[in-house]
């Protein structure tokens, strides 16, 4: 909603053509937000440790982790 | 409407508890409990013993790694299980406090949970271990969630006899993962977890026959009633009892493996006829076997690793 003077003096009240309606979403709880950050950081870590394991699983293999035979 | 919301989209009989429509309260030990982490931790023992005792050498790393993807897997394969029986698991008394039926966990965040998992422990353990070690996973996770938990549960009171092999594959996937191959010796210690699934199983049914009646699941006390139930577990301890000796038997174990299981065997017998002559309303021998059988199995798996494994597992951790 638009607030403006108008040339003589009145009041000018409105939508400006460029301004939407504020779309709140979804708003998270402290308890939800909490959750969701114990998540995140548990997720990083297993994604850490699998980035460590890769990278000494092939430094353990060396060139032979290219062969695989069944 | 949120996108929780639209993934969420079960309708099953859960507890008031339940509500799908709002952002996840799940911690990180609501994950952990989806992914069954007591039968994880025997999954991971019984791989433990196959991947020991096989012939070989294995980096210690490998090791490792194989043994985490199978606990992955096996984790995969509970949170999938929780996923699709969110609904009976909501009845019964046992698991009414699972993750799923209290609402903590969404169905949709199980099921997307446990298709990663098991994604993530298939592929690893085929990229970083064997192929062989990698499908034999793979079929573990597909037999228990679709053949067993989908199909044989809720259709048949034959469900733990033949959805009991799939706790039985560790010892072959732990073998596998070190040799690349198969033989005798993983299939016998497939057969022993074989045969002591439905005597541990039907013991504990024995003691909840309400519980499984109350969720519609057709156990064989339930369907057939407690007089067969309690001959069926007769029966499969007198082919159990041999299975469990067969290893010494056939010199793939030595003495102490040998009296060990003569030893315990004896007891499994002793309880399992206490069951079979057992009439209710006491329901103490059912509770004892069913005691029993966990430890009858932990001492036989234990005493294979320690006069067979120990030595190798050392050696491999001296590369």
């Amino acid at each position: 909603m638009g607030r403006a003077d108008g040339p003589f003096g009145g009041v000018i009240v409105g939508v400006a053509m460029n301004e939407q309606p504020k779309d709140e979403g979804i708003v998270l709880t402290e308890a939800q937000k909490r959750a969701r950050r114990s998540r995140s950081i548990a997720i990083a870590l297993s994604l850490a440790a699998l980035v460590i394991l890769f990278y000494l699983v092939t430094l353990a293999k060396g060139p032979i982790i290219l062969v695989r035979p069944l | 409407m949120s996108l929780v919301s639209e993934g969420a989209d079960f309708r099953g009989p859960l507890t008031a508890g339940a509500r799908f429509a709002e952002p996840s309260l799940a911690s990180v030990g609501d994950y952990i409990a989806l992914m069954k982490p007591r039968v994880m931790s025997l999954v991971v023992f019984t791989a433990l013993v196959g991947l020991a005792v096989a012939p070989g050498s294995l980096h210690p790393l490998i090791g490792f790694t194989a043994l985490l993807c199978i606990a992955v897997g096996a984790g995969a394969a509970g949170a999938l299980n929780m996923w699709y029986d969110a609904d009976i698991d909501a009845i019964m008394t046992r698991t009414q406090r699972r993750p799923v039926p209290m609402g903590r966990v969404q169905p949709g965040e199980a099921l997307a949970f446990g298709l990663t998992l098991a994604s993530f422990a298939v592929v690893v353990l085929g990229l970083l271990v064997n192929v062989l070690a990698s499908a034999l996973l793979a079929f573990t996770i597909l037999f228990y969630v679709v053949i067993y938990t989908v199909w044989l549960k809720r259709s048949t009171p034959q469900n733990i006899v033949i959805g009991g092999a799939a706790g039985a594959f560790p010892p072959m996937i732990g073998w596998a993962a070190a040799t690349g191959s198969l033989s005798l010796e993983p299939v016998l210690l497939f057969m022993i977890i074989f045969f002591w699934t439905p005597p541990h199983f039907w013991a504990l049914a024995l003691t909840r026959t309400e519980d499984y009646a109350r969720a519609g699941i057709p156990m064989l006390p339930v369907v057939a009633g407690d007089a067969t139930t309690r001959r069926h577990i007769l029966l499969h301890t007198l082919i159990l009892v041999p299975l469990g000796i067969a290893p010494w038997a056939l010199g793939y174990a030595g003495a102490l493996y040998g009296l060990t299981a003569v030893g315990s065997g004896a007891i499994m017998l002793a309880l399992a006829w206490q069951v079979f002559r057992e009439r209710r309303p006491t329901a103490r021998a059912s509770k004892q076997l069913f005691a029993f059988s966990i430890l009858y199995l932990f001492l036989l798996f234990a005493v294979l690793l320690i006069e067979r494994g120990w030595g190798g597992l050392m050696a491999r951790l001296a590369v």
